[in-house]
């Protein structure tokens, strides 16, 4: 099998336009003979049913939460980019372009990237239209701030609340269509295995996770919208509900995954404290607009931050990258405060926490000034620490936020099965081995409104509509394999429970494949997570039922796929011999420990086919050319 | 700093929708004052798991205040004491050595208990359905800086935007009354220009689709403002109550 990212000719900047030419259509009149399944309520997978029963498609959509408007994408807080050049300091398409691949570290394709910066303009006057109440300025017109990697303000906000506000906009498009009738909207139901038949995706097999019935759905296409996978880290920023199990069960059935060792560690967040702890809280990185961070210039210097005077202080992202200060990509600044952690600087009951500060801000500007940008977050973080912010230092440490790994999609977003469409999070395609802030909304609903509803025509176009039911040999199969497997977790009754190992296994990630990475490392996480992952099949406790709301249940088939896809992104993370953007192998960095690239023998997506869970994956490489971008050192300085 | 206390809990368990439910008393030890409500819940269902006993169901997804998944009454009180807080971001710092807490699910008519304290809130889904949109396809949208909005006016509609739609205001309404939700998104597009051709048609559909729906009528008892963890204003009832009687009086266009 060769990897085929049907790339389409020509310049980068008239690609797209072309492709849409030459994509065949589906007559308006046939559209709803074509039934589309999008699993998925979030930015992605509301914007794309909502989009594609706008034109005629007869959508399904599914979601695990008991209303489409609760999908994980609600929490991002900072905002969404956009080349508008609105403020007119120099922003452009090419610019967004150019640093979004820069950020990525040089690891996305240049293609997807281009166009994701041509419709980001089209998603602002879309949700604008929407009636989402964007920040403005006096005059009426859309305000915009600043986030890390870039020098333009091209960040359009919601007060700290950007994500709700997208996705309510687009939980109202979607409900509108409910409402016609267009969309069959299935809450509180999980996806528990793809239905593949003639190597094509026909269908998918649910869980109704309020009365248990095991489910059977048909339909031309199967999109997947499905979120990332960062509470394989147990701990992470993420919604509790926020799981791998949608896509991992697609690689099983044959599509590939893309770069799973692509893990963004998020800069400013709340350190943890506790061995109970459930989640970790992401204070946006729009702080960084005004707050400085630093720790005290002496290892193990105890004092409350108020009396460590300015000489004693280290601002050591404004003083390493006097270009873009505070404002570094994620990936440099989460490394950076670990740097200084390890080096006995850190604050703090565990001395992993480093101080952001707004004491100049607020001089500078006044309380109601930074009260009015951050009062949400500042509210938020007071609640959680019972610490004042506008008084003290925040304390932040990185955690995990965001994957850029995910399912490997062609420009047409379709996966190596033949109609399985993959979007937002869920796939692996625009932000490389780093995503830069506000650029994740920004994808998901480029995906879902202005992408998706092209490229699936073209595909819909290509086949027959309902071709296989639901009857099928292949729908009883997988439905089988499904009630079999829910059987086996709820008659192990062994001694742990699910949260407990899953514990375990997010604490062998987080030091194994989390912010530094080593050989060494990396080959005993493996067999840890071998031993972990056989434990788990003889000794966990599940208690409940099948035929019931059973919440134990539902983590302990999350956490089944967890265990697995774990040993992936290790065994990605061994195989790339290089440092580049959030993977940073500790053999491979430069004298100024930034990530060292190796173009010469990296520069690919590494798509990993399954085998069987014993036998090793295997590696296909999508070799990226950038023929835009010129490959070199990253730098901020 | 981080303390910790012991608590009895008396938790309301219901195996399923029209069956007969009970309180339960648990005993919750050694509780740090730095775990949020829902964490030390989760402390709770690990023992009973390994007790052979279920866990007790609740909502919840992002644990931040934001996806309106988490709430239940929580000494008489809709996601507990502090005001402006959903449950998951109630910290057990705000509780005593010694308490006795007392946790319910939402209690109304239109919402069904699930199971535990798990309800079903689709009516408010249902509500939007009904006329919580601006009828835009996706495309051919202008450019976004062509309307034109004043500051305030954005404020004021993202206030009421803020809505998490977790069901507090319900919930606290001695006529379980969903006006605070609905008064919300009819106000929130009432106040853009985006939302203005359809202002007529949205109120008259959303109102009638809340009483179809089992929702109670609005006697101004103010506890849904009290008790929402966004602090969203009544005012929002009475503007909804204005475009109400403006759509009557053009109630040809319906
Ligand atoms: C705290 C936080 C703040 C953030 N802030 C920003 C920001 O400011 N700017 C930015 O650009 N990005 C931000 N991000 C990233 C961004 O929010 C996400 O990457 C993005 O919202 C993901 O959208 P999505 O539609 O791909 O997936 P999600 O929103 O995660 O939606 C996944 C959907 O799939 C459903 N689902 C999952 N599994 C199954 C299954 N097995 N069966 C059925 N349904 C399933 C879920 O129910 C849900 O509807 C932030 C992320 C976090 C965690
Ligand atoms: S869990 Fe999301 S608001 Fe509480």
């Amino acid at each position: 099998m060769t990897l085929d990212a049907k790339i389409p000719g020509g310049p980068v900047a008239e690609k797209w336009d072309r492709h849409r030419f030459e994509l065949k259509l589906v007559n308006p009149a046939n559209k709803r003979k074509f039934t589309v399944i999008v699993v998925g309520s979030g930015l992605a997978g509301g914007s794309a049913a909502a989009s594609l029963a706008e034109l005629g498609y007869d959508v399904k959509c599914f979601c695990i939460q008991d209303s489409p408007r609760r999908a994980h994408s609600i929490a991002a807080q900072g905002g969404i980019n956009a080349a508008k050049n609105y403020p007119n300091d120099g922003d452009s398409i090419w610019r967004l372009f150019y640093d979004t691949v820069k950020g990525g570290d040089f690891r996305a394709r240049e293609a997807n990237v281009y166009r994701l910066a041509q419709v980001s303009n089209n998603i602002i006057d879309q949700c604008v239209a929407q009636g989402i109440p964007f920040a403005r300025d006096y005059g009426g017109l859309l305000a915009n701030r600043s986030f890390g990697g870039a020098q333009v303000s091209r960040t359009f906000y919601a007060r700290g609340q950007t994500g709700q506000q997208l996705l309510l906009g687009c939980y109202s498009a979607l409900s509108r269509q409910i409402g016609l009738g267009k969309v069959a909207m299935f809450t509180r139901r999980e996806m528990l295995e793809l239905v593949v038949v003639n190597d094509r995706a026909r269908g998918i097999i649910t869980r109704n996770l309020i009365n248990g019935d095991i489910e059977s759905h048909a339909a031309d296409a199967v999109v997947l919208a499905t979120g990332g996978y960062g509470n394989v880290f147990f701990l992470s920023t993420n919604a509790m509900g926020s799981n791998v199990t949608a896509a991992y069960r697609a690689h099983k059935k044959g599509a590939f995954f893309g770069n799973p060792c692509f893990t963004q560690i998020h800069p400013t967040c709340i350190p943890v404290h506790g061995t109970y702890q459930s989640k970790l809280t992401l204070m946006s990185e729009s702080l960084r607009n005004d707050g400085r961070v630093w720790v005290p210039k002496n290892p193990g210097d105890k004092r409350p931050p108020h009396q460590i005077p300015e000489s004693e202080r280290n601002y050591y992202l404004e003083e390493k990258y006097p270009s873009f200060g505070n404002l570094v990509p994620r990936d440099v600044a989460s490394r950076n405060a670990k740097e200084q952690c390890d080096h006995g600087k850190g604050v703090g009951d565990t001395g992993l926490a480093v101080y952001l500060d707004f004491a100049d801000a607020i001089k500078r500007d006044g309380h109601d000034v930074i009260a009015k940008k951050y009062g949400n977050l500042f509210q938020m973080y007071a609640k959680i620490t019972a610490d004042n912010p506008y008084e003290t230092p925040m304390m932040i440490y990185p955690a995990v936020h965001y994957t850029m790994g995910g399912l490997w999609v062609d420009y047409n977003l379709m996966s190596t099965v033949d109609g399985l469409f993959v979007l937002g999070e869920a796939n692996f395609s625009d932000h490389g081995a780093n995503r830069l802030g506000a650029s994740a909304l920004m994808q998901g609903l480029a995906d879902g409104y202005f992408v998706l509803p092209y490229t699936i025509g073209g595909y819909l176009a290509g086949i027959t509509p309902a071709q296989v039911g639901t009857g099928h040999q292949a729908f009883k199969d997988a439905t089988q394999a499904t009630k079999e497997r829910i059987h086996k977790l709820l008659t192990i009754n062994g001694n742990r429970t699910v949260d407990d190992i899953h514990r375990e296994l997010g604490l062998i990630m987080w030091d194994y494949c989390g912010m530094g990475r080593k050989d060494d490392g990396l080959k005993l996480a493996r067999t840890k997570i071998q031993a972990l992952r056989e434990e788990f099949w003889e000794n966990v406790n599940v208690p409940g039922s099948d035929k019931d709301l059973n919440q134990s249940l539902e983590r302990a088939g999350r956490v089944a796929d967890f265990l697995e896809f774990g040993e992936l992104m290790v065994v990605d993370a061994l195989h790339r011999r290089e440092s580049c953007g959030g993977h940073f192998n500790e053999a491979f960095q430069t004298e100024e420990n930034e990530a060292l690239r190796d173009d010469a023998n990296f520069c690919y997506v590494a798509a990993w086919q399954y085998q069987d869970t014993d036998k090793d994956p295997v590696l296909h490489k999508e070799p990226l050319n950038f023929e835009n971008v010129e490959l070199t050192q990253r730098s901020y300085k | 700093m981080s303390k910790s206390i012991n608590l009895t809990l008396k938790v309301w368990r219901q195996k399923g929708p029209g069956v007969k439910g009970r309180l339960e008393t648990y005993h919750a030890g050694n509780i740090s004052t730095d775990m949020s409500f829902l964490e030390m819940i989760d402390v709770i269902n690990e023992q009973l798991t390994k007790d052979g006993k279920e866990p007790i169901a609740f909502d919840h997804d992002c644990r931040e205040g934001i996806c309106g998944t988490c709430g239940c009454v929580v000494n008489g009180r809709a996601h507990g004491p502090e005001a402006g807080t959903t449950l998951c971001q109630l910290h057990m710092r705000h509780f005593d050595d010694g308490d006795t807490v007392v946790v319910e699910p939402w209690r109304s008519r239109a919402f069904k208990v699930i199971k535990d304290l798990i309800v079903d809130r689709s009516a408010f889904d249902k509500l939007i359905q009904a006329g919580g949109f601006v009828s835009v396809n996706t495309g051919g949208a202008q450019d976004a800086n062509a309307i034109l909005i004043p500051a305030e006016v954005a404020e004021e509609a993202m206030d009421a935007a803020q809505c998490i739609g977790c069901g507090a205001c319900v919930a606290s309404c001695p006529n379980a009354s969903a006006m605070l939700f609905v008064g919300a998104k009819v106000s929130q597009l009432a106040l853009l220009p985006q939302g203005k051709p359809e202002a007529a048609k949205r109120v008259n559909t959303m109102v009638r689709t809340m009483d179809a729906l089992g929702f109670g009528n609005c006697t101004n008892e103010r506890e849904c403002e009290a008790e929402c963890p966004k602090e969203i204003s009544i005012t929002h009832i009475a503007r909804m109550n204005r475009e109400f009687l403006k759509a009557g009086l053009t109630a040809g266009e319906k």
